[in-house]
């Protein structure tokens, strides 16, 4: 690397600006936390003649709460989100994603918006996202839009952004009576290790009644996937066992991974399936405190 | 000395280089830099195996900011048919692993380096560099190296008759072990299989190299021995051992795998051509793809026993992967696997097999490892079968002062059944197990050594002491050679200041290594500080007039005794100081000896674990590592030994593992995907330090560092097996192997 040209904005304009003119002539990056643009940096993977630094912008460093719908700047660090108490209690299981991010040192950075731009099919926050069912407002050169978060990525390091588009924030819907949501994932090691699954439920309870549900999956696919047959095989149901066997098995038929080094296709499929049981008990239990 | 009176050995006084580094003042490999220096890269093969045909360095020379390119050709040259041995390496397979000569022999091994202004430039060269290789079929497991048609990586090494990868063999014979298997009312034998695992030390390797115009040479590194370090490099540059000075910097971690060069020599040729000191840091890659780790290996053993619970026999085959040169440690799984019993007939054969890896270092207890966790594997399920206590019996079979070991000594006094005695009576033995969870046991031994070593004992101008040693300090040796010291001369540890010498201020001393340094350097300090007594009583004598056999050195002080005591004054070490001008000069002792007396060491470790059985999960949650330490001299480091030793085996047991893809390149290269244990995977790691003293060494002291990586393989699968009743004959036990087996 030689010279790299850095750019702080102060706003979301002067930054869509600066992408989009220094697209067209170079490869720049946003850079939000950097705990994964540095780490490609530094193994060659990314050569940027510009870095646009995000976070100086207002907007993408806030944390707001309009009755009860929560939105979440796509640069807010993971240890800052963790001290908003009550997003905690609305969303636990996004905020358990979060947290399960790199170490201490990584939270102090890592945000939302970088582990969901960075399109890898194993980050940890965004089967979380898809399960509770935010969107993502994203603004460009030709304005703003929205997408829900399973519409986002194409494939591994490859997301619907065009060009000169950043991701701005995530709009939660508000949280359902007796919702709760959870996430769980499978690694090697205890920490400081990348999923070999990811599993992410949200459901909403009526009278022991499921009303709805979201189940996404990470890591066994190009993408972090909604498993909609599980939603399926669960809205309507108690819970009963052959429900949740059926979604179990939407869940592993919903799998298309990879055979590598982190894990065989086998050996994903079976632990999406025990994810998913597990994540789902993990929701009921929430959902049925609040 | 009576021990109950020591008043520093067996305490954990302050280590002397603890404030440095939780402070960021050590100076480690990569810290040391020069007006002038330049940087060094290293261009490595893309290929597993091919012949180098010709390397064209032209335009990397040409580059702006190059200043000059080493290959092969700037090295000594040691033909392959003439041994040229260093230690237990050869210094013909070392110069082709620092830079390759006819072939590159796997992926990432050294081609070509170059110097530069930047690390840039010098990166941009080595891709400016023009190989022409013909590329040739590879061979990675040792399955694929020994079948008949197998690629052969050295075509003048013969087995049977013919080129070979089989590169030596190694056997250990006691009594008939066809009589003793018939003797045997049940026989059980199975094969196993490890992966080749890494060192994984922190620090990568680094170094800094300036030689004058007149080939003086200076060299600041990270080694296990600085003395290694120069020999290695004189070989390889035919610079003189005189002309080089190797400098130890602090060492992030080692285990074995900086015991050989890698970059030093390199340097060294670069700053001759160059006439710039030379900078040289590795990157983790380079570290993983391109230096020692152990062999992964296959072995079969088969152990027959009688139902009263007596061993009859033994028979251990173990093949160990050598990567691209020679030199797997089979001796050490060959050796130690059966040292801890006592056998009437057994048969060990070990294989050191070639193949297109990069050359294994040694690792903490090179072999054994390997060697003990197909035994003790073997062992438990024998165990199982005779309705035995695994402890119970091994006690039954256990080797004994006066036990004719298999690998070929007789025993002195020894601890290995205290250890599992230890073992016995410990609460962590008799501890409720809870569902899916299981106790598994296991013994390891290490040989331990001795060899050369020299030190010097300085009494300063103040009365305080100054003691250099040449061994790096990779596991405490500074704080407790300031124990012993302090000991000896009845002084204040604080009073006494531990240094590594550089090859140019202490004599030889053989590397970091074998769990020998504190054994060989504590006896050479031991007899240059009996030595600095003597002539402290000798100038005490001088000054009171009386004979020096009359003066009793004690707490530090000179004091008259026998006929004179009580007549004088005693003289503190501060007072002789004083006077040392006017009594003869300056007060100073050293020696250096090839030291001998070393002992091996025994252990015997408890592990549960609880198995995620759905998705295939292990984790250790309790750990008690007993082991015959002989004399702790400074506990807290003995318990951090035997603690990393276990974490180490954990790591080999359960997630480390060197995957090649389908190209025949190492796809994990990095410790996110070479799954080294992190501290949340573990649980406490409980020690019984059992002290039975070398009777052969002044302060009672064994080795210690490495016996403590020796069981833990073993004692977790057998965990494993007792939790979910599958018995696990391959390493690592990772989640998806375990899971598929278990739901077969
Ligand atoms: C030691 C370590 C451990 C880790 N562990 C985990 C883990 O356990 N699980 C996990 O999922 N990840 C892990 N990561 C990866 C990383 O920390 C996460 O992906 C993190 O969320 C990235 O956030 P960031 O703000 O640092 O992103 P950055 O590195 O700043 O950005 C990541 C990518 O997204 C782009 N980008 C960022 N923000 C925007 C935006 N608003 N609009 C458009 N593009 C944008 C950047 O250009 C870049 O390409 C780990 C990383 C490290 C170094």
């Amino acid at each position: 690397m030689s010279e790299v040209k850095f750019i702080s904005p102060e706003t979301i304009e002067q930054a869509v600006d600066a992408y989009s003119k220094s697209s067209k002539e170079g490869n720049t990056k946003i850079l939000a936390g950097g705990t994964d643009l540095l780490v490609q940096i530094r193994s060659g993977i990314s050569q940027p003649d510009t870095i646009i630094d995000i976070k100086n912008i207002k907007e993408l460093k806030e944390i707001s709460n309009d009755n009860g719908s929560y939105t979440i700047g796509a640069a807010v660090a993971g240890a800052v989100l963790d001290e908003e108490e009550d997003f905690g209690n609305n969303w636990p299981g996004v905020l358990e994603a979060l947290k399960l991010i790199g170490s201490e040192q990584i939270q102090g950075r890592a945000s939302l918006g970088g582990n969901l731009c960075n399109a890898s099919p194993a980050g940890d926050s965004v089967p979380a996202l898809i399960a509770s069912g935010a969107t993502v407002k994203i603004q460009g050169p030709e304005g703003e839009r929205k997408m829900p978060i399973e519409s986002f990525h194409v494939g591994p390091g490859k997301t619907n952004l065009k060009n000169g588009e950043i991701v701005v924030n995530f709009q939660f819907p508000k949280k359902q009576k007796h919702s709760g949501d959870a996430y769980l994932r499978m690694i090697p090691r205890t920490e400081m290790d990348i999923a070999v699954v990811g599993c992410a439920v949200n459901v909403t309870i009526e009278n022991d009644k499921c009303v709805d549900a979201r189940v996404a999956l990470g890591a066994v696919a190009p993408t972090a996937l909604l498993i909609e047959d599980a939603s399926k095989a669960l809205i309507g149901s108690n819970f009963e066992k052959k429900a949740v066997e059926k979604a179990a098995l939407a869940c592993e038929a919903a799998c298309n991974p990879i055979d590598d080094k982190r894990g065989t296709i086998s050996y994903r499929k079976k632990v999406s399936k025990v994810l998913f049981k597990r994540a789902l008990e993990k929701a009921i239990e929430r959902a049925k405190r609040g | 000395m009576n021990e109950m009176d020591n008043k520093w050995i067996g305490k954990n006084t302050i280590r002397p280089d603890g404030a440095d580094k939780v402070t960021g003042r050590a100076e480690y490999g990569a810290d040391t830099i020069m007006p002038g220096m330049i940087w060094g890269k290293v261009l490595r093969s893309p290929y597993p195996h091919a012949t180098i045909k010709s390397i064209n360095t032209k335009k990397a020379e040409e580059l702006d900011g190059v200043f000059s390119v080493a290959t092969s050709a700037d090295c000594v040259d040691f033909p392959v048919d003439t041994p040229v041995i260093l230690g237990i390496q050869d210094i013909r397979w070392m110069a082709r692993n620092v830079l390759a000569k006819e072939k590159a022999l796997f992926h990432g091994h050294p081609i070509a380096a170059v110097a530069a202004r930047t690390e840039e430039i010098a990166e941009k060269a080595c891709e400016l560099i023009e190989v022409d290789y013909v590329v040739h079929p590879w061979a990675i497991e040792i399955d694929d190296a020994i079948k008949p048609d197998a690629p052969i990586l050295h075509d003048f090494i013969k087995f049977d008759g013919k080129p070979s990868n089989i590169a030596g063999t190694l056997e250990h014979k006691k009594g008939n072990i066809e009589e003793g298997f018939k003797d045997a009312d049940i026989i059980i034998e199975k094969e196993f299989e490890t992966a080749a695992v890494h060192q994984g030390y922190l620090e990568t390797h680094a170094c800094l190299v300036s030689v004058s115009p007149d080939d003086r040479t200076t060299i600041w590194s990270s080694s296990q021995g600085q003395f290694m370090v120069r020999a290695m490099t004189s070989f390889i540059t035919g610079i003189p051992q005189s002309s080089i000075r190797a400098i130890p910097a602090e060492i992030g971690g080692g285990f074995g795998g900086k015991t050989i060069v890698y970059l030093e020599p390199v340097a060294t040729i670069l700053s001759k051509k160059s006439g710039r000191p030379v900078k040289m840091v590795m990157t983790r890659e380079e570290v993983m793809r391109a230096s020692g780790p152990t062999s992964g290996s296959k072995s079969k053993v088969k152990i027959g026993a009688k139902n009263n619970g007596k061993i009859t026999a033994a028979q251990g085959t173990f093949y160990l992967q050598a990567g691209a040169f020679p030199g797997a440690p089979i001796r050490g799984a060959a050796g130690c696997c059966l040292a801890p019993y006592d056998i009437p007939n057994a048969h060990t054969f070990g294989y050191d097999v070639v193949s297109n890896r990069s050359k294994v270092a040694a690792y903490r207890a090179p072999g054994a490892p390997i060697g003990a966790y197909a035994v003790e594997c073997v062992l438990d399920e024998v165990a199982e079968a005779l309705k035995m206590c695994p402890l119970e019996f091994r006690l039954k079979n256990a080797a004994k002062e006066g036990t004719k070991a298999v690998h070929g000594p007789t025993y002195p006094v020894m601890g290995y059944v205290e250890t599992l005695e230890a073992c016995l009576s410990h609460p962590h033995y008799k501890a409720p197990l809870k569902k899916l969870q299981g106790r598994g046991y296991a013994s390891g031994f290490w040989f331990n050594a001795g060899g050369e070593s020299s030190a010097q004992v300085n009494i300063t101008e103040d009365g305080n002491v100054v003691v250099t040693t040449g061994h790096p300090d990779i596991g405490g040796s500074r704080a407790s050679i300031a124990n012993i010291t302090a000991e000896l001369l009845g002084i204040d540890v604080n009073r006494v200041s531990v240094l590594i010498g550089d090859t140019a201020t202490i004599g030889f001393s053989n590397l970091t290594g074998g769990s020998r340094v504190l054994f060989a350097s504590a006896l050479v300090v031991t007899e240059s500080t009996n030595q600095v007594i003597d002539i402290l009583k000798d100038r005490a004598s001088k000054i009171w007039n009386i004979d020096k056999e009359a003066i009793e050195w004690e707490n530090g002080e000179a004091r008259p005794a026998g006929d004179n005591a009580g007549k004088f004054k005693p003289l503190s070490l501060v007072e002789l100081a004083e006077q040392a001008t006017p009594t003869g000069g300056p007060i100073g002792a050293g020696h250096q000896v090839n030291t001998v007396g070393a002992e091996g060491g025994f252990a015997t470790h408890i592990c549960d674990v609880e198995v995620d059985i759905e998705l295939g999960i292990a984790r250790v949650i309790r750990y008690t590592a007993a082991q015959d330490v002989g004399k702790a001299i400074h506990p807290a480091y003995v318990e951090g030994q035997l603690q990393g030793g276990v974490v180490q085996g954990i790591g080999w047991a359960l997630n480390e593992e060197y995957i090649y893809n389908k190209e025949g390149k190492l796809d994990n290269p990095g410790f996110l995907d070479y799954r080294i244990p992190v501290c949340s995977d573990l649980p406490m790691i409980d020690t019984i330090l059992v002290e039975v003293p070398n009777p052969q060494h002044p302060q009672g002291v064994r080795g210690v560092g490495e016996v403590p990586i020796v069981p833990p393989l073993s004692a977790i699968a057998n965990a494993i097996y007792n939790a979910i009743g599958t018995r696990f004959y391959s390493l690592p036990m990772s989640p998806p192997k375990v899971l598929e087996k278990i739901s077969d």
